[in-house]
């Protein structure tokens, strides 16, 4: 099956790309460079043997853990025996070895070593640091508890300081605070650094973190006072030990308190951290992984449902012609298309947050952390923007797929199953939009009190000179110019502007009307969540605006183009209902709107496959036989099927055990 | 002992929950019938679904078996048979975790499509299951486009035999339930030819398996074609067919025969193949889609009142998590469009039962609206449920992920809905061809079926309300469903004139106008579930506060509608920007006005803790503790080998070179 030519559809597609797909692809890994070294690494992983195995669907969870735990440990082997230092090039790596799942080392490399890194104090590094790197040690980060999550507040795991042995006494005092979830905790580490209220000279001093030893050195037996395990099956996730811990009376020497920061003294005197600010910087750095991971995971998506509906056949469109490719089909381009548009708008929405980051990361090793708040605010936001997107839109495309893209055969439900939970973690969705909006808010205020903001919340300066002059959102009406992104930029920037002022308005109705200004926000709760989305939205519109003009090959631009305008004008098309209720735009030009989408979807058809093989995945990393780069699939899905462990044996053993008597009774 | 912050949702109940119960079960004596059923099917354990989460897919599948084969027991020993009243309730008792589902599709279609003698000779053998039938249409290549199916069965007049071949990969039968491991049947369609000509897709009974050891019959190739996203359980199965000849007996000839020359005879009307279709569209929506979005609804919602987080109130404790007003308007929309969708239900099924008495007087006419109305409504339900589902999943935050949640079985199972028995897109296509046909008559005066008179009757009004309350009238709203409906139908129509005017071949004009067809369809279907919802309600009893809660699911199934798809109620101005304020506020105002009868309005759905299976959703919600104590039996907690090949030497230091 190896040595099949590619299908001729997709070599029709491909020659048919009126743009070179490696130019785009070095656009997406940030230069040619990038691309060369991106794709080193890959034929590393890919041609060592030590990575090779049978195709995870046929394994137990049990099995698939195991596979990954082998993985992992040759993967720490290797990196640095290679040498490989860089965070992305580490994240490479990674990624291809483990096909883009997650894997019980997760924890260890990217928060246990991290939080040593920046929260541990000289003596402390010294006594874990080297252990952990040579992975004597292995940690995960135990906060989330079976009965809290996004509200850190309420977790109730106790660390309470016993002045007289110099000690702190852990406790779980209830079920729902057994700590549940974190990723690693099952059964791989034998540490875990553990979120819990510190309690000292009879006062709660909040949240703070521990280095509790959960395991024996040696035999890698619980230690005594320590209850811990796997929290069992999960939608995705297999290769993960999530886990859970309870602690009774467990003590720990006061040392373990990681204190570079806040302080315990031997006595009891509790001594307060300088600033707390810097934790922001960390949220922001994990909040911009979740949205460039929301871009990769919805690319590789498309790149199947794209391909696949390239080489599917049905139907006629013609009376008498051959049954031609599903991509034909309008409603078929009118799912995957802008889905195809969305992913490369937020490829370069998560480029920009990782370079702002990086660039306001400098300022804050000088000091200078003026800009942190609303890249807090907007990366909260983002973040779950992207991650429904991506979420719905990963669905979609399997839906595209028909009934094969519901075998585990077309991959796309292993990659909805990983990225799924990215709209709980790391802060859960709803309450990312909501914060997003509590900064909407507070800049809305700052308007409306005669003050200027600056940012990506600018716009709202605009607001109070509508104010003086009320026809101008009318007037808005006949300048947008729906073929042009830029005026499309201005035209979410009304909606966005609008929808933010209709929240604010509604919220200080509510709170005339109600006792608490909880009370009011909650009420007003469903309107701030749409403002912030349509605060979002306009973000992503202007960042893929502003990157075509970087694009200096033309027919790259070209194309980049179409996506944009398609991005934008389906947008529109999708939220119509706010464009016309503020005036935005009128009935007929929604009209056009939609019949200038359909058009775009005809001028994108071409490209289509080229678009997504622009993404550049490795057939391994992809991990479908309906998206291979070849196109045979049907070869393929038979081959892939012979090996479901249901065809283990000829006559399956149910039949002399079930089957069999009961047709002898009968 | 209940969870008190459950118990407390349930004494504040505006309603009997007993009566609603009834009310949906369509009287108390079924209800009766219906518990009585689960009864005796959850409390013996070999139906149990206890350890499900755990099992590997061969697991699975020996214990679907298993159940399959206990089940007739079960039946003989409880006197319930085919015919009897609680045969309905035993597939919803077992939460449909049986095998042999296709052994039963094997008999209809032998029934519906088989000759008298056909029908006398394989009925009896499959009642007494001394074979195992499947039933095998789609192919790796092919799935709703019949014609397209590659499979031929050729004639041969010397020997009396079709031979049945699959001349290429992509015509290997792929799907079939149970085919891949149990079927010694199976139903094979494959395009006729009779002395080199092709007389199109026909239905051939074919031996697969040894009736004595169960090995697969010469020329068969036949397997199971890998895991799936759910239906771990069933054996879904490949066919591979080489020279394999049937006799001329075996095709199933109601229809359509081939005399022993080689003559090929069509007889009778092939309609009633589109009433069989329609009735499985029909029957799957209340078995595998209504069911499937209730249970979600349950575990969220009581879940949602367990689940504390953060604090509404400086000093209070932290609050429910269903009283904060985005997980309201997450979950309580999908618990309305449940109530919503039963009662479509019911009226698509009196709708079929009143179809199935004129087509037995040989008259056909209802037909066309029927098979409109159920693709359409299929493909609607199945979409709006799969995504209601989903929705559940995510609001229960990270436990949700957890198998024990019993969420993702629920949504990986739901959302195959969408693609079996018709893919929704062509279906609501099917539908859109429909309205477009009765747009056209009707727009000439020429009568049409009633589901569509109103496409006549193009009113170029505004929308009268004048405030939020008048929104809570179902005249108001209604009224602007089958404004927006009849803007959909009658603006494609005129594209389409318009493009095949300005030269188009009607096909291609057709192809450029699906996006639009698509949404007129839906339109279409959601304004006749408006409708049907508010005209409900309209006959309920008063009594008990039935009929006040239910028109509040209805006015919020109305108005979720609308300020979801804002676009489609603005344009053309029929509803005005501050009419669309009112909307918003109405609807926001509904979600708290249900949001007290939140869990008494799942508990009338009455699922029993086993129907569940949920860690979250259990009657006595004790979540924690639930959760904690399955975690414990997961089998990743016994000692794992990775430890001692992988693990131990890690951490003895094999690394510490480095």
């Amino acid at each position: 099956a190896a040595a099949m030519s590619v299908n001729a559809d997709l070599r029709r597609e491909r020659a048919a790309a009126t743009f070179q797909p490696e130019l785009l692809t070095h656009i997406l890994d940030g230069g040619p460079e990038r691309t060369r070294r991106r794709k080193e690494i890959e034929a590393l992983v890919l041609n060592d043997p030590d990575f090779q195995h049978e195709d995870l669907n046929f394994l137990s969870r049990s099995q698939r853990y195991e596979q990954a735990i082998r993985k992992s440990s040759l993967m720490v082997m290797k990196l640095r025996e290679y040498g490989i230092a860089d965070p992305e090039e580490i994240y490479w790596f990674k990624s291809f070895v483990h096909r883009g799942r997650p894997e019980p080392l997760d924890l260890h490399l990217g928060m246990f070593l991290p939080t040593l890194l920046t929260q541990a104090t000289p003596e402390q590094q010294d006594r874990f640091f080297m252990p952990a790197w040579n992975l004597e040690i292995i940690g995960t980060y135990a906060q989330t508890e079976m009965g809290h999550g996004t509200h850190l507040r309420g977790l109730e795991t106790t660390a309470t300081y016993d002045p007289s042995t110099q000690e702190f006494i852990l406790n779980s005092p209830t079920v729902t605070s057994i700590k549940w979830w974190p990723g690693g905790l099952g059964k791989t580490s034998n540490h875990a650094i553990v979120l819990a209220q510190l309690y000292t000279q009879g006062q709660c001093k909040g949240l703070h973190a521990f280095i509790v030893p959960i395991r024996q050195l040696g035999t890698h037996e619980p230690l005594p006072g320590i209850t811990v395990g796997d929290i069992g099956p999960k939608f995705g996730y297999d290769e993960m030990d999530n886990g859970y811990l309870k602690m009774d009376n467990f003590r720990i020497p006061r040392e373990n308190m990681l204190m570079k920061y806040a302080q315990v003294e031997p006595d009891g005197t509790y001594v307060k951290p300088v600033s707390d600010k810097l934790t922001y910087g960390t949220m922001v750095f994990i909040r911009s992984l979740i949205v460039g991971d929301s871009a990769r995971s919805l690319s590789r998506a498309c790149t199947i449902a794209i391909r696949y509906s390239a080489v599917r056949h049905q139907s006629e469109l013609k009376p008498g012609e051959p049954e031609p490719q599903i991509l034909d089909y309008q409603t078929q381009q009118y799912k995957l298309f802008p889905l195809l548009a969305t992913a490369y708008a937020f490829h370069f929405v998560g480029a920009y947050i990782k370079d702002t980051y990086h660039r306001i990361n400098g300022d804050i090793s000088k000091g200078d952390l003026s800009e942190l708040p609303e890249l807090h605010a907007l990366t909260a936001g983002l973040k779950a923007f992207t991650s429904w997107t991506a979420n719905a839109g990963i669905e979609e495309c399997r839906m595209a797929c028909g009934g094969h893209g519901y075998s585990r055969c077309s991959g796309i439900p292993d990659i909805y199953v990983t990225f799924t939970p990215s709209c709980t973690y790391e802060g859960e969705n709803t309450v990312m939009m909501l914060q997003t909006a509590r900064f909407l808010m507070k800049s809305y205020t700052q308007v409306t009190s005669g003050q200027q903001v600056s940012g990506m919340v600018s716009y709202l300066n605009d607001l109070s000179r509508q104010r003086i002059q009320p026809q101008h959102v009318a007037a808005r009406t006949v300048t947008v110019r729906i073929n042009d992104p830029t005026s499309l930029v201005e035209a979410y920037k009304s909606r966005a502007a609008r929808l933010v002022e209709s929240a604010a308005k509604n919220l200080q109705a509510e709170l005339s009307h109600r006792k608490s200004k909880e009370d009011a926000w909650n009420k007003t709760s469903v309107d701030l969540v749409r403002a912030s989305e349509a605060h979002c939205h306009y973000v992503v519109v202007k960042l893929f605006t502003a990157k075509l003009a970087e694009v200096g090959d033309a027919a790259v631009r070209a194309v980049l183009t179409e996506l944009c305008l398609l991005y934008a004008l389906f947008g529109i098309s999708r939220n119509a209902g706010d464009f016309l209720q503020a005036g935005i735009l009128t009935s007929a030009q929604i009209t056009q709107v939609n019949q200038h989408v359909k058009e775009l979807l005809a001028v994108i058809r071409p490209n289509a496959v080229t678009l997504v093989d622009s993404f550049d995945f490795h057939d391994v990393h992809l991990g479908s036989v309906l998206g291979r780069y070849d196109g045979n699939v049907y070869e393929n899905m038979f081959e892939w099927a012979k090996k479901s462990p249901l065809n283990k044996t000829q006559v399956h053993e149910s039949f002399h055990k079930h089957l069999k008597p009961m047709q002898a009774k009968l | 002992s209940v969870n008190p912050d459950l118990g407390s949702e349930r004494q504040t109940a505006s309603f009997s929950v007993e009566r609603l119960t009834a009310l949906l079960d369509g009287g108390a004596e079924q209800t009766r019938i219906r518990r009585a059923v689960v009864e005796a099917i959850q409390s013996d354990p070999v139906f149990s679904r206890e350890n499900q989460y755990f099992q590997t897919q061969n697991e699975r599948y020996e214990a679907a078996v298993r159940k399959a084969v206990h089940l007739q027991k079960k039946m003989h020993e409880m006197g319930w048979t085919e015919n009897g009243p609680e045969y309905k309730y035993i597939y919803r008792a077992l939460s449909g975790d049986v095998a042999f589902l296709l052994h039963r599709v094997f008999m209809r279609s032998i029934s519906v499509l088989g000759s008298d003698r056909q029908i006398a000779k394989w009925i009896p053998l499959a009642t007494q299951h001394k074979l195992i039938g499947s039933y095998a249409q789609t192919e790796l290549g092919h799935g709703t486009y019949l014609q397209g199916l590659e499979t031929t069965a050729v004639f041969d007049t010397a020997t009396q035999e079709f031979i049945l071949n699959t001349p290429k990969i992509s015509a290997m039968k792929w799907w079939p339930g149970d085919m891949g491991r149990s079927a010694t049947h199976t139903v094979v369609f494959a395009q006729l030819y009779i002395h080199g000509k092709c007389y199109g897709i026909h239905p051939f009974i074919v031996q697969i398996r040894s009736l004595q050891d169960h090995s697969l019959c010469p020329g068969v190739t036949a397997g199971d074609i890998g895991p799936k996203m759910n239906f771990e359980h069933i054996d879904n199965g490949y066919l591979l067919l080489k020279n394999v000849r049937v006799p001329r007996e075996n095709m199933l000839s109601k229809f359509c025969e081939v005399r022993p020359d080689g003559t090929y005879v069509r007889q009778g009307s092939q309609q009633i193949n589109y009433f069989t279709m329609t009735s499985v569209r029909i029957s799957l929506i209340s078995d595998e889609v209504l069911i499937p979005l209730k249970k979600a609804c349950t575990i969220a919602i009581r879940y949602s009142v367990v689940r504390r987080q953060s604090k509404l109130k400086p000093g209070e404790q932290e609050a429910k998590i269903l009283d904060y007003q985005t997980q309201q308007e997450k979950l309580l929309p999908q618990l309305a469009a449940a109530y919503a969708f039963h009662f479509t239900n019911d009226y698509l099924q009196e709708l079929f039962d009143k179809g199935y008495r004129e087509i037995q007087r040989k008259n056909f006419d209802m037909l066309p609206e029927l098979h409109a109305l159920s693709s359409g409504f299929k493909a609607m339900i199945t979409q709006h449920c799969t995504a209601g589902v989903e929705i559940c999943l995510r609001a229960c935050g990270g436990h949700g992920y957890s198998l024990l949640s019993g969420l993702p079985s629920l949504y990986t199972k739901i959302l195959a809905s969408c693609i079996y028995e018709g893919e929704n897109t062509i279906l609501l296509l099917q539908t859109a061809r429909f309205l477009i046909k009765c747009f056209m008559a009707a727009s000439a005066g020429q009568p049409v079926p009633p589901s569509v008179t109103y496409l006549a009757a193009v009113k170029h009004g505004k929308c009268p309300a004048k405030n939020k309350l008048d929104f809570l009238s179902p005249d108001i709203y209604t009224e602007a469903y089958q404004h927006v409906a009849v803007r959909l139908t009658s603006s494609t129509a005129a594209k389409l004139q318009d493009l095949i005017q300005s030269g188009d071949k009607k096909h291609d004009a057709w192809n450029q106008c699906t996006v639009q067809l698509v949404q007129a369809a839906k339109a279409h279907c959601h304004y006749i579930a408006v409708k049907n919802f508010a005209e409900t309600v309209e006959k309920l009893e008063t009594k008990a506060g039935i009929q006040k809660i239910m028109k509040h699911l209805c006015d919020l199934f109305a108005l979720h509608g609308i300020f979801s798809n804002t676009g489609a109620f603005l344009h053309d101005g029929y509803t005005s920007a501050a009419q669309m304020d009112m909307v918003t506020a109405a609807y926001l105002d509904l979600l708290a006005a249900i949001r007290k009868d939140a869990v008494p309005l799942v508990d009338a759905f009455d699922f029993t803790d086993q129907s569940l299976n949920s860690a979250l959703g259990s009657y006595d919600g004790q979540v924690y503790q639930r959760l904690y104590e399955w975690a414990q039996k997961s089998p990743t907690n016994q000692m794992s080998p990775a430890y001692e090949r992988y693990l131990k030497p890690l951490l003895h230091n094999t690394l510490s070179k480095l």
